[in-house]
């Protein structure tokens, strides 16, 4: 088993916290697993973006050209990434911020999320995050979504703690989501 | 973990007791971390006033036999080369973390290896060398910072930990040795109060005739012991390999990926990564030189390591290089498709 991702949008998305959400939990199930942030100077506003690879084997590169899977959760990540997915790929946009007519993708599977509007049903806007962490771990099964619900608490910094509910709840929407929703190439 | 992090960590399990350091991107982590940790487990964390302050600060822990420790990034580690040739001269250990940012000048912080030349070489003025680490996973970054303290007492010399942001800002699963106290080792060196015993003098100010020449003999020797016993490398495929990539640290890690896909499609590639950049494994390219055709050399410099590969190959091999700079960094494609054009060239 091997499967690349790379994860983008603005920071305050909470793009490297889904990262190592996604990362913590693989570990968990003592897989492989990298995790690489944009590091530097973001913010509220800038562009953040993460990539995780994980493995069944030990894993050479962090740095992935030409992902599998991406989740784009605004429009600049998709003209940043969206020619660089794999062939086949997946993508999973956050349609609440991405105009699909935007995506020009054709030969890849594509799944367009309201992760903010399904956040908000889930307690809160700033959890859409989760809701397409959610949707991910349900199409890919990268990792079990049980061992990512109980990894949640220890990879939720303490700031957030408050958005512990809401994270849980909009994880599981996510996933209802994609259970709902079959990505295809259109 | 990150890298950055899981070095702070080993550091402290290694029985670090100080830290000495100045924020500078992509190594801040590593110094935010002993700010939490290092005062809740018996040390000193100090942010000095620069890094000029902070080597001299390691060395002046040093001096008391202290284990002590500073880390920075190229532009800070080009300040505080003064103080690692004093600390050389004076025979002092210490350990600096070098996460290189892309450069010359302020550069960028993006990944880059190009100060293989300023830690190997010397770095500072004067006739020594540096013992340096090149970890390229996050376990690694940890295990090599608990070796550092270790050797760097053990030959009374300055050890640098070189890696890339790569390595400093990836997160991987890490364990970690269990903690230990420094080691309760005779340091008849340290000044600790002449209280009873005779006074005992740190300088590397050596004036009468022959005194410091003398005194640079007995450092060659040591260097010399520290090339027989201290070489560390991996190797991948090298038993019928016809070309032997050699890279170390984010080139290394980046390469593995496009060696094991040019192994799949039945190319006889090797690797071959140096662990310690000083000493070099210069005796094992050497051997390989007189079996393999060609070496190809992965660097994220203009080719700095590659020299030492040449020297080593001693022209019974070709040497190839590809090198990306300022922070660039290649994907594993990339990398695939150069050993194939090398291969077959």
């Amino acid at each position: 088993m091997y499967h690349d991702l790379i994860i983008s949008g603005f920071g305050g998305q909470g793009i490297l916290a889904v990262g190592r959400l996604l990362a913590h939990t693989a570990m968990l199930e003592e897989k492989y697993v990298t995790f690489l942030p944009s590091y530097g100077p973001i913010m509220r506003g800038g562009t953040a973006n993460c990539t995780v690879v994980v493995s069944s084997k030990p894993i050479g590169s962090p740095i992935v050209r030409n992902p599998q899977s991406a989740i784009f959760m605004n429009a600049p990540s998709v003209v940043s990434f969206e020619e660089r997915v794999k062939t086949e790929g997946l993508i999973l946009y956050n349609s609440d911020l991405v105009d699909k007519a935007d995506s020009k993708r054709t030969d890849v599977d594509k799944i367009f999320i309201p992760a903010n509007t399904l956040a908000e049903e889930a307690g809160s806007g700033r959890v859409a995050n989760m809701v397409l962490m959610g949707a991910f771990i349900e199409i890919t099964q990268v990792v079990g979504m049980k061992s990512a619900v109980k990894c949640l608490k220890e990879v939720v910094s303490e700031k957030h703690i408050d958005l512990f509910q809401a994270d849980q709840a909009a994880l599981i929407k996510g996933s209802e989501f994609a259970r709902c929703h079959t990505p295809a190439r259109k | 973990m990150s890298g950055a992090e899981a070095m702070a960590e080993a550091a402290i399990r290694a029985g670090c007791r100080f830290y000495f350091g100045y924020p500078i991107t992509p190594q801040s982590e590593l110094a935010e971390y002993l700010a939490r940790e290092l005062p809740k487990r018996g040390g000193v964390f100090l942010q000095a006033e620069s890094e000029i302050a902070a080597i001299n600060m390691v060395f002046g822990a040093s001096v008391t036999g202290a284990r002590a420790m500073t880390s920075s990034s190229s532009p800070g580690i080009s300040l505080k080369q003064e103080a690692i040739s004093y600390m050389a001269g004076c025979e002092l250990p210490g350990v600096i973390v070098n996460v290189c940012r892309g450069g010359p000048g302020l550069g960028n912080i993006a990944p880059s290896e190009a100060d293989y030349f300023q830690a190997v070489k010397g770095g500072g003025h004067g006739d020594y060398r540096n013992i340096v680490l090149a970890p390229s996973s996050v376990q690694e970054a940890a295990d090599l910072s608990y070796l550092a303290f270790d050797i760097s007492e053990k030959y009374r010399n300055p050890v640098m930990i070189l890696c890339s942001a790569v390595i400093a800002q990836m997160v991987e699963p890490v364990e970690f040795m269990s903690p230990r106290r420094p080691e309760e080792v005779e340091k008849p060196w340290a000044l600790t109060g002449a209280k009873g015993r005779e006074p005992r003098v740190i300088k590397s100010l050596r004036l009468s005739e022959q005194e410091l020449e003398e005194h640079n003999r007995h450092l060659q020797e040591k260097y010399a012991t520290v090339k027989a016993k201290e070489v560390r490398y991996e190797t991948r495929y090298l038993e019928d390999a016809e070309l032997v990539i050699v890279a170390f640290g984010t080139s290394a890690r980046i390469v593995s990926t496009a060696v094991e896909t040019a192994r799949e499609k039945g190319y006889k590639v090797g690797l071959l990564r140096p662990i310690t950049l000083f000493p070099f494994p210069t005796h094992v390219i050497r051997k390989l030189a007189e079996r393999v055709k060609k070496f190809m050399v992965f660097e994220l410099s203009a080719g700095q390591m590659v020299e030492d590969v040449e020297i080593a190959a001693a022209g019974k091999a070709a040497v190839n290089f590809y090198g990306r700079m300022g922070g660039s960094v290649p994907s594993p494609e990339e990398d695939f498709e150069k050993i194939v054009d090398c291969y077959r060239g």
